[in-house]
């Protein structure tokens, strides 16, 4: 029998008909689950800004919580003003970061991120009271030891103090850098403040060890990850080049005094 | 009928694919440190050998023998694209931790073994099973060092709290290893001495031996 299959023209039939065959499975596995696939990764998305704004979900419905609560801008970084022609919802900022036209470039001692290149326009979220902000969340990402960290920080209306921060995409080492995700180290966070004189640089940063009564600058400071030296590096590099002259303090110090 | 149950059983302990066969080591040393995650990997393992049985199996006739593990691969490449949209559209989170490894089912050699040696010489049914028994092979050793590597690098099960961690306050101070891939070569290879002190038949003979010293 086998001899029959091996004819040039069966191996031809066989090879197209099986190929036929699986491209139609594959492409309606992949166009049939792709809208719900699209809501699971927007879910995600929404819960993690939720979550950095510490606003509690207690079994409602993320979708609805989040339309209620959040609204959404896009932020012009090299002119620091708003970019309300910007869909945010079909702004993709890691391909922005790929695409030089898109992007900022970061060379030497302004890349602390150590991110090379940025998006220029930015999502962020704000809870609002009627027309005063309440709480700003602003995303963030930067090199830790392995991988690049991606998070949200949330700042309260003063656009000082901090309201939490999360990352959503990480691979830093499992129970060591991988301890960003720990609720506990997390829960340091709200209360701090990250500037101290000067609104260009940030004095928010972690330190080695624990954070006790008589720390110097103590609301300034969190604790560092124990074990995970580089990740703590990289997390306080990252949220001072993000909340620095060159990440959204401009803009921050804009919004304060109500230019924008 | 017995066939069934011996084609089923038969390769969770007595010919399990990792344990005695040493295959598809990779994606259990990377995916076993939280429970979760590797009951996840197990179905889509067990999921992916049994439908690829069935279809080789299904075509068998057909299959021209000069390009029959191409014939094989598209089919298997085919349910595993399947089964990852499928984790992406319905158990996101777990999909996002497993990331590559559901994509390289296709080249776990459990899954090519089974369709090679097995689908191609026997009946759908047959090979359905086979499929299915060689993935719960697969699985039953997944969850066995899942469990381990998870009790004591996490100290919980399924995500749910066993040991009390110092980190939160409790009393175990968490073993970091366990949660490193090299940690599943120690617990696997313990398994594999364990599982042949047991079923003494499994046991290789030496290859060659040592010629006594001439002096």
């Amino acid at each position: 029998m086998s001899t029959n299959n091996d004819t040039i023209s069966k191996t031809l039939i066989v090879t197209i008909s099986l190929c036929v065959v699986c491209a139609v499975l594959v492409s309606a596995a992949a166009v049939g689950l792709k809208p719900m696939q699209e809501a699971n990764k927007a879910l995600d998305m929404k819960s993690n800004i939720l979550a950095a704004a510490q606003i509690e979900i207690q079994g409602q419905d993320i979708n609805q919580v989040f339309d209620n609560q959040i609204t959404a801008r896009v932020l012009d970084l090299e002119t620091n003003t708003w970019a309300d022609d910007v869909d945010p919802l079909k702004l993709d900022e890691r391909k922005a970061a790929k695409d030089p036209a898109a992007a900022i470039t970061l060379s030497g001692d302004a890349d602390q991120a150590g991110i090379k290149r940025h998006s220029r326009y930015k999502t962020l979220y704000m809870v609002k009271d009627g027309d005063k902000l309440q709480k700003l969340i602003l995303p963030i990402h930067g090199k830790g030891l392995w991988s690049t960290l991606y998070g949200f920080m949330a700042l309260e209306g003063d656009l000082n103090t901090i309201v939490g921060l999360g990352f959503y995409e990480h691979a830093e080492t499992p129970g060591l850098g991988g301890e960003v995700d720990n609720p506990s180290w997390k829960a340091l966070w709200p209360g701090k403040e990250v500037y101290a004189d000067n609104p260009l640089d940030p004095a928010i940063g972690l330190i080695k060890g624990k954070v006790e009564q008589g720390t110097a600058n103590a609301e300034h400071k969190i604790d560092g990850l124990a074990g995970a030296t580089l990740t703590s590096n990289g997390v306080t590099n990252l949220v001072q080049f993000w909340l620095g002259e060159n990440g959204y303090a401009p803009f921050l110090a804009k919004l304060r005094s109500g230019e924008v | 009928m017995s066939q069934v149950k011996e084609v089923v059983t038969k390769p969770v302990f007595e010919n399990n694919p990792i344990a005695l066969q040493i295959l598809g080591i990779c994606s259990a040393l990377a995916v076993t440190s939280s429970l979760k995650v590797a009951l996840v990997m197990s179905l889509a393992v067990i999921a992916v050998t049994g439908f690829s049985n069935l279809f080789v199996s299904l075509i068998r006739h057909h299959i021209p023998n000069n390009i029959r593990i191409i014939v094989q691969m598209t089919i298997i490449a085919s349910l595993v694209i399947v089964v990852d949209q499928v984790l992406k559209a319905f158990v996101y989170d777990l999909s996002k931790q497993l990331s590559v490894f559901v994509g390289l089912i296709i080249t776990n050699c459990i899954v090519m073994g089974r369709a090679e040696a097995f689908a191609m010489k026997n009946a759908p049914g047959i090979s359905f099973m086979d499929g299915i028994g060689n993935g719960l092979g697969y699985g039953a050793v997944l969850m066995f060092v899942g469990f381990i590597r998870e009790l004591f690098g996490s100290g919980s099960l399924f995500g749910v709290e066993i040991f009390s961690l110092v980190n939160n306050g409790g009393w175990y101070v968490a073993n970091g290893l366990m949660l490193l891939p090299p940690s599943a070569f120690f617990v696997i290879g313990l398994m594999i001495w364990g599982l042949r002190a047991w079923k003494k038949n499994q046991v290789e003979q030496p290859e060659f031996t040592i010629a006594p010293n001439t002096k």
